[in-house]
């Protein structure tokens, strides 16, 4: 790949000529560990990535449950936790600090290797090659070790399982002084938080190259005739999110190198002087708390793009195929993610409206989180057009699709209010917090991955999943997390905080309760995921065997076999020649669609 | 399914919405001269996101009624007006809304952040340390003593740091685990930490603001109502995080001064 | 015969010879050293320890619950300094009872723990309220551990000589010692300051007296056999 030079490329020439020169990109492999574990087949990494979000979502899972269960009953005992951790929960009760652990892990797992893993890295892989019309992406030694970066990461952060002071405690966003200056500040604070920093930095550079890779394939790897015009919106999305990652992730490499010499080397970026902990004065000074939280929300709030703008992408594919309709609006769909994208880096210090900044800027960041609000606006609105006046495919895919729409507007709606720095005065660092990110994260973001799995499942594995088991996943879970996340609001208001272990203040007493509620739900919830996980395990091997294109749709890789061969399209280069929307049209052989690749002029629309 | 679909929204949504309006889980009663700028902002915020939830949440749900058959045979239809009144919804609605709110709200922030306190408040300097707070007064001279860390000696009560035996103003300092205010009178806060990130909250004060080790964040408010109120800390600063409070006591003029005089003589 | 006769007389009579003279000199007999610690100038106010934001503690008190770091008695008398052997002690058994440090209405029963080296210490949580130890200790091994309310004792050992403070990261106004010793022999000194170590065999000893606040002394004193020696401290007390 030596061309340097980005041009669009209409007719695909400058492809077609260095394929020609790198005739074997890279053959089929052999022997196993080029086959199964080092592999550079994106559609290997695609399903790794997958692979590795499926054991971090449910160690994130689990670790949900025991936090849940310990703050509806704190004296609850956990049989077997006192052999995981003899310190922090002796004869199986959950000590504070460890309570802390466990909630720092699952948010730093559930942020990092699930939202930010499975949506992009995983199907982004394994989907936006064949979108793009291209036999792998653009350096699959880059995504080779992308993948294994990322795996490292992952490998580090559970080892702080294991130290003897435990995994850190101070949050997913690790704020200084107190994720810097080491034991001092009590038990949590020592080997763990520096595994975590280790961990984090390790993963930055993981996306960082998959964030290469996705730029770089989708600017030069289109085939013929795949035009940006016509690339389809999951690949938009994929794209817009790479870019975002390579900015955001880029500044938290630093802060994470920042903080392990702050807590291993001496300085001070984030400790300033005077500060006594365990009766010691800390031997620092200097340094900013606040200039930790500008690095961390520099990358953190862009991140929450990234985690759910490839469900936007998902959606958008999935909603036109099941819908039969296409996708109103497509261009004014882009333009949204571009604009949500570029507003997603001038809007970080709405985490920070009462962190210490001049109050002026609060009224400064304030205003583009709201106009933010107008692309999100705009696109749940065009996927709420969408369906109207469709013929509305109920599948598993497309049941999630439309959860999607639903927790989302749920979610975002409760950004409104956290959007304001009057009221976030009120609302900050409160339940109402939790369940406004978790309805846009966690569930919304969840659900596009669901959607996506029982979509490109069949792709991917060539045999379909169990409608059935599906559909009951997506009842239960969808009316599970409403019983979850919507009380949290209510508590919100109510004042009651967040990252508490215990609820001991008096006016917080009373709202135990429900708490109780939602722990029942949360863990019924969690039980139900049961029924994806049978799902995915016994489908892989004997599911119906897929078709090539069972919910007749438009994109390339439906135009391949289910699974695709090595080099995807079996050594012929896709043309391209229409979007990826035309649904509901008067296609040939009495489709109503038609594919991307089909050599058919565009006809009437119906 | 696209009834059961629109039954199972319909049904969160209206129970969801009704649950806000009633106020089943609400705010407690404002006790801030400054609190009702912000109330009536959640509420303005409140009412408008009430009618977008609903109304987006039942028209997903009558869209999903309405074309959830697969019937080939039914013509499609696009949405009136495609994309466009897609934008112009959101442009004119949540961009007015936009407008109100961030216009009317940055007047509130601003009645409570950008303002500096009355000159004749009461002045109280408070401590954030894991995991309690300490509140000083200046005591009969006026004056605050000199702090110093290194001279912190929580075995002995000194908690600030102060030196009495060789700085007269500290000698009467007042320090306290209470934070006792009169009621009506204006009281400015200085907030500083002793060891790492901790927050001032108090739900009643509708006041919320970060204690930021390095610096000092002054923050002020007037109470309207006597009564025993909770401090507590939002900001995650360690293992004692959730049990980090102290009571706000908001008593009349006379009962202030003699609190004041009990704790001068200890 | 007669031979055999005489000498069994003479082994009967020079075994009582020797019996009588052992019983008129018994051997070195145990004695003690004794004496008062008592302060000159003024001492320090002990400060009310208000635990408002811990109703559960506060709740336990029906007095004020004053700090404990310098409490005087009767006569200039200063009570609770830790009085011990801290050179020639010739040799303490091993202790294996364990030493009990309560945390009880936020405070920690008893302030200052005498405690030996190996020693086993039970730490007990009788509040309502978890609490964390964390015995700040420079040459033993630093650890910091929580107790919910109803966890069972901590069963801790210190591996060397030390004096320890000990704080509860929860509730800042808890602290305490450990007096980690290498000898059997302390005590600490009463509510008028008397203090009495026994059971020292004759011996040149040096008697060390810790006070929290105002330091340490020591002085060196010999016992004989039997002898009840008396040893005074007196430290300077400061009001801040």
């Amino acid at each position: 790949m030596s061309d340097a030079v980005v041009r669009p490329d209409l007719d695909g020439a400058a492809h077609r000529d260095r394929h020609a020169a790198d005739a074997a990109h890279h053959g089929p492999p052999t022997g196993f560990w080029r086959r199964h574990v080092f592999s550079l087949d994106h559609k290997v990494i695609g399903r790794q990535y997958l692979d590795l979000a499926l054991v971090a979502v449910t160690t994130g899972m689990i670790l949900s449950w025991l936090m849940r269960i310990h703050l509806a009953w704190p004296a609850q005992a956990i049989p077997g936790l006192d052999k995981l951790s003899p310190n922090g929960a002796a004869n199986g009760v959950i000590s504070p600090e460890y309570y802390l652990s466990l909630m720092t892990m699952h948010g730093t797992i559930m942020v990092f290797f699930v939202l930010t893993t499975a949506p992009f890295a995983g199907f982004g892989n394994f989907i936006l090659p064949i979108q793009v019309g291209a036999e792998d992406m653009a350096f699959p030694r880059f995504n080779m070790m992308s993948f294994w970066v990322t795996a490292l990461a992952f490998v580090v952060l559970l080892a702080s399982f294991f130290v003897a002071d435990g995994p850190a405690i101070s949050g997913w966003t690790a704020y200084a002084p107190l994720s810097a200056v080491g034991k001092d500040a009590g038990p949590g604070l020592a080997l763990g938080q520096t595994l975590w920093a280790v961990s984090i930095a390790i993963f930055c550079v993981g996306q960082l190259l998959g964030s290469l890779n996705f730029i770089a394939t989708t600017l030069d790897l289109r085939t013929k005739g795949m035009t940006l015009a016509r690339l389809p919106y999951s690949t938009w999305a994929w794209f817009i999110t790479s870019v975002i990652g390579l900015i955001a992730f880029s500044v938290l490499l630093p802060a994470c190198i920042l903080l392990i010499l702050d807590r291993v080397a001496g300085t001070s970026f984030f400790i300033p002087g005077g500060l006594v902990l365990s009766d010691r004065l800390q031997p620092h000074s200097g340094g900013s708390p606040i200039l930790w939280q500008h690095l961390f929300w520099f990358f953190g709030h862009p991140e929450v793009y990234i985690a759910i703008l490839p469900g936007f992408g998902i959606v958008s594919t999935i909603l036109p195929a099941m819908t039969r309709k296409p996708l109103l609006g497509p261009r004014v769909f882009i333009g949204c993610l571009v604009a949500i994208g570029f507003l997603s880096y001038m809007v970080w210090g709405h985490h920070m409206f009462l962190s210490g900044m001049n109050p002026l800027s609060a009224t400064l960041f304030s205003v583009p989180t709201l106009i933010i609000t107008i692309p999100a606006t705009v696109t749940t609105l065009l996927w709420i057009g969408t369906i109207y006046g469709s013929r509305l495919r109920f599948t598993t895919a497309s049941l999630f699709c439309l959860g999607f729409v639903s927790v989302f507007v749920s979610g975002g709606l409760s950004g409104f209010f956290l959007a304001q720095p009057s009221i976030d005065t009120y609302l900050h660092g409160t339940y109402f917090v939790v369940g406004h990110f978790h309805f846009v994260m966690g569930v919304a973001s969840m659900f596009g991955i669901f959607a996506g799995t029982y979509f490109w499942f069949p792709k991917m594995y060539g045999r379909m999943m169990n409608e059935t088991l599906g559909r009951w996943h997506f009842w239960l879970s969808f009316v599970g997390v409403y019983c979850i996340f919507m009380p949290m609001h209510w508590l919100g208001l109510a004042g009651n905080v967040r990252r508490y272990a215990a609820f001991t203040d008096d006016y917080m007493k009373p709202m135990v309760p429900l708490h109780r509620f939602i722990t029942v739900a949360a863990l019924f919830t969690g039980a139900v995921q049961l029924l994806f996980f049978i799902n995915l395990f016994w489908s892989r091997r004997r599911g119906a065997i897929a078709p090539e294109n069972p919910w007749e749709a438009t994109s390339l890789e439906w135009t391949t076999a289910s699974p695709p061969v090595h080099d995807n399209f079996g050594g012929r280069h896709p043309v391209v020649h229409h979007g990826p929307n035309e649904y509901g049209v008067a296609g040939a052989l009495g489709r109503d669609y038609v594919m991307q690749d089909s050599p058919e002029s565009l006809p009437v629309r119906a | 399914m696209g009834k059961l679909f629109a039954a199972v929204v319909t049904i969160i949504t209206l129970v969801s919405a009704a649950i806000f309006a009633m106020h089943v889980w609400w705010l407690p009663p404002d006790i801030s001269v400054l609190g009702s700028g912000i109330d009536k902002q959640l509420e303005e915020t409140m009412a408008a996101t009430g009618v977008m939830f609903v109304a987006a949440q039942l028209l997903l749900a009558l869209f999903v009624w309405r074309s959830g058959d697969a019937n080939p045979l039914r013509a499609l239809r696009t949405f009136p007006g495609g994309a466009i009144p897609m934008v112009a919804a959101a442009i004119v609605i949540v961009g007015a809304e936009v407008l109100v709110l961030t216009l009317v709200g940055s007047k509130v922030w601003a009645s409570i952040y950008m303002t500096p306190p009355d000159p004749g408040s009461l002045r109280i300097d408070v401590q954030a340390g894991q995991f309690a707070y300490y509140f000083r007064y200046a005591g009969p001279d006026g004056r605050f003593g000199a702090i110093a860390p290194e001279k912190i000696d929580e075995a002995n009560e000194n908690y600030f740091g102060l030196d009495p035996a060789n700085d007269t103003t500290a000698r009467d300092d007042i320090v306290a685990a209470t934070l006792e205010v009169p009621v009506n009178k204006p009281v400015a806060l200085t907030l500083h930490s002793k060891d790492v990130g901790h927050s001032f909250y108090v739900p009643e004060l509708r006041l919320q603001q970060d204690f930021v080790p390095g610096i000092v964040v002054p923050i002020h408010f007037t109470a309207t109502k006597t009564g025993k109120y909770e401090l507590v800390c939002t900001q995650l600063c360690g293992l004692g995080h959730y049990n980090m409070r102290a009571y706000v006591e908001v008593v009349t003029e006379p009962e202030f001064e003699q609190w004041l005089q009990d704790h001068a003589s200890e | 015969m007669h031979t055999k006769h005489i000498a069994s007389l003479t082994l009967i009579a020079a075994a009582a010879v020797v019996t009588t003279g052992a019983l008129r000199h018994p051997g070195p007999r145990a004695g003690s050293i004794s004496g008062t610690v008592t302060y000159t100038g003024t001492m320090p106010k002990m400060k009310v320890i208000d635990m408002a934001k811990e109703p559960s503690c506060a709740a336990q008190h029906k007095s004020p619950v004053m700090t404990e770091s310098a409490v005087a008695g009767p006569n200039n008398s200063l009570e609770d300094v830790v009085v011990y052997i801290s050179a020639g002690d010739q040799g303490s058994a091993p202790a294996t009872t364990a030493v009990r440090y309560d945390q009880r209405g936020c405070q920690y029963v008893p302030h200052v723990a005498l405690v030996q080296v190996d020693q086993p210490v039970e730490i007990y949580n009788d509040d309502k309220t978890s609490h964390n130890i964390h015995p700040l200790a420079k040459t033993n091994a630093e650890w910091n551990k929580s107790q919910p309310p109803g966890a069972p004792p901590l069963k801790e050992t210190f591996g060397k000589a030390e004096f320890i403070p000990v704080k509860c990261n929860i509730h800042p106004w808890m602290h305490g010692y450990f007096a980690v010793l290498n000898t059997s022999h302390a005590t600490q000194s009463g509510e008028d300051g008397s203090f009495s170590l026994k059971g020292l065999p004759p011996g040149k000893y040096t008697v060390t007296a810790w006070h929290e606040r105002f330091g340490t002394q020591s002085q060196e004193v010999t016992v004989g056999s039997g002898d009840t020696p008396k040893v005074n401290f007196t430290f300077k007390a400061t009001p801040y």
